[in-house]
């Protein structure tokens, strides 16, 4: 691909916080079976929306455990409630809440995250959940979504909203310059030949960094923003039409995350994969911009294209 | 129902629990909420085995999920679940286990046994039919009543729930506190203050009293959620 003036930009800061609070505020207009359930974070945006429909947009104040469990009631008398706060406080801080007050009671909930890995680079560790989709993917039966653009917020929650089925959609500021369809299963992005050295896989934010980091490589580029339930069949075919069953996956949390679905999806072949992804060998402390981060984790265009060719050309 | 109505009587509910064997651990836990869990089946919450399914029906959600025994006894005796089921509990193949869970248990609103999750998740029940606008024949909306023990009461979800009700004036929600003195550090100024000072109204009765415990919860709370804490001490 080249790059032309009128290409699309990035999504703007906020611009994927902004797709939820509209859709959100949309869906409550539209399905009286829908309730927003927050702790403080966000509640200014959804001003309106608690105008229009009171006690359906019920903020809990700074009570995370509260605000599932809340949550959890308005799904035992059939409503679909919509969780949303800062990833930690919504994921990690009530984590028991979480698998207890949804699945366990044989109900769901739509659990909509902000901040990403480390969208709040400056805030420091305690705002940061890389680990929120492995948490996550511990609990059976969850939908897991990471948009890669704005239109892909929206479309991810037009497929979580209707059913009971539980459902985590994670946002974040860094994104891709064209939004692709929200289908659930792995797309090629750019084929490689029958002789090609593999597949990489780039979840959500990921893509446009994985297709500028892999152009000078014979891959396969696949995208997907639905890593739950995970297409193994996807990832199967496109590995069987590859050259190599080799496997890099580029994931925007914790290295690795995906690793398990990967070695499912090809278990019936000798094959090879890295993740690249969040570190986990060690907490990285330090403040400054996401752009940072993402070089320190080798989440960049570069580190990317390094471990690509590593992994790929050894 | 039969009309010998076979071990549906309060005076039953000893052979029920005893049916139940092998959880020593639990015992003294299964017997304080007995008389509590009776007054409620029997004289309070509008639910009955052919309206576990109603949008309408009561709801009593059992937080303090463990030493369920009695409360096994009482869905048995008012016909939620077969007496029969009640032998073998706790092994692989039963529905019942040393906390219940509701997806095995006719009746069993919520599974529960990890403390804390039933207060934050019966607030969540009463302002979800208070959003349908869910009401019963006679017009009067459905309460949703929990129970919890006093040293469950210890988890700090459960005061976020609290403050949260206070504030939201969610009064079709009934908290039952079974105080048998097991909060480690205690409560200044008692178990009902806490609740009274987010805007709860508070009552203190004998949990062993059956006429007082009706009373408790039957008597009008208007606007305010409603505690009832039963003394076994």
């Amino acid at each position: 691909m080249t790059r032309t003036a009128t290409r699309p930009a990035a999504p703007a800061r906020g611009a994927m916080r902004q797709a939820f609070v509209e859709t959100a505020s949309a869906a409550l207009d539209d399905d009286p079976r829908t309730a927003l359930v927050l702790a403080a974070i966000s509640a200014g945006l959804f001003t309106r929306a608690a105008a229009r429909h009171p006690g359906r947009v019920i903020d809990v104040g700074i009570r995370e455990q509260a605000m599932i469990g809340v949550a959890g009631g308005l799904a035992l008398t059939g409503l679909r409630p919509i969780v949303h706060s800062y990833a930690p406080f919504l994921v990690e801080r009530p984590f028991e809440q979480v698998k207890l007050d949804f699945g366990h009671q044989g109900t769901g909930a739509v659990l909509v995250s902000i901040g990403g890995s480390y969208d709040a680079a400056a805030e420091g560790r305690t705002h940061q959940a890389p680990g929120d989709v492995a948490l996550i993917d511990t609990l059976p039966g969850w939908a897991v979504h990471v948009p890669g653009h704005p239109d892909e917020v929206r479309e991810a929650l037009r497929v979580a909203l209707p059913g009971d089925q539980p459902a985590y959609v994670r946002l974040s500021d860094t994104g891709n310059r064209v939004p692709l369809p929200v289908t659930g299963k792995l797309a090629a992005v750019r084929s490689g030949s029958p002789r090609s050295a593999g597949v990489v896989l780039a979840v959500g934010p990921m893509l446009d960094r994985v297709l500028a980091a892999t152009e000078d490589l014979d891959v396969t580029v696949a995208y997907t923003s639905t890593v739950r339930p995970f297409d193994r069949p996807g990832l199967s075919a496109l590995v069987g039409a590859a050259g190599s069953a080799d496997v890099l996956v580029v994931e925007p949390y914790l290295r690795g995350t995906s690793a398990h679905e990967v070695a499912a999806a090809l278990s019936d072949r000798r094959h090879r994969q890295l993740g690249l992804g969040v570190g986990r060998t060690e907490e990285l402390r330090a403040y400054g911009r996401p752009e940072q981060h993402a070089r320190a984790h080798g989440l960049d265009t570069e580190g990317i294209a390094r471990a690509a060719r590593d992994f790929f050309l050894p | 129902m039969t009309t010998a109505a076979a071990l549906s009587r309060y005076a039953d509910l000893p052979v029920l629990i005893a049916l139940m064997e092998g959880d020593e651990k639990h015992k003294s836990a299964a017997h304080s909420a007995l008389d509590v869990l009776w007054v409620l089946y029997d004289q309070v919450l509008e639910v009955a085995p052919d309206t576990v399914e109603d949008p309408a029906r009561d709801r009593f959600l059992l937080s303090k999920g463990h030493g369920p025994a009695a409360y096994y006894a009482v869905l048995a005796a008012k016909g939620f679940l077969d007496t029969s089921a009640l032998r073998g509990w706790a092994s692989f193949g039963s529905p019942l286990g040393h906390h219940p869970d509701a997806l095995l248990v006719p009746g069993a609103e919520i599974g529960s046994g990890s403390l804390g999750h039933g207060l934050p998740l019966a607030l969540g029940t009463a302002l979800g039919l208070r959003i349908q606008g869910t009401r019963r024949p006679d017009g009067t909306p459905p309460r949703v009543v929990v129970l919890v023990g006093d040293g469950e009461l210890d988890e700090g979800s459960n005061h976020e729930a609290i403050a949260v009700a206070g504030r939201f004036g969610a009064d079709t929600l009934t908290t039952v506190v079974l105080d048998n003195g097991s909060g480690r550090h205690g409560w200044p100024g008692g178990i009902g203050t806490r609740f009274e000072t987010e805007g709860w109204t508070a009552r203190r009765v004998d949990g062993r009293d059956h006429g007082a415990l009706r009373a408790a919860l039957t008597d009008p709370h208007p606007g305010r959620p409603l505690a009832v804490v039963a003394a076994l001490r």
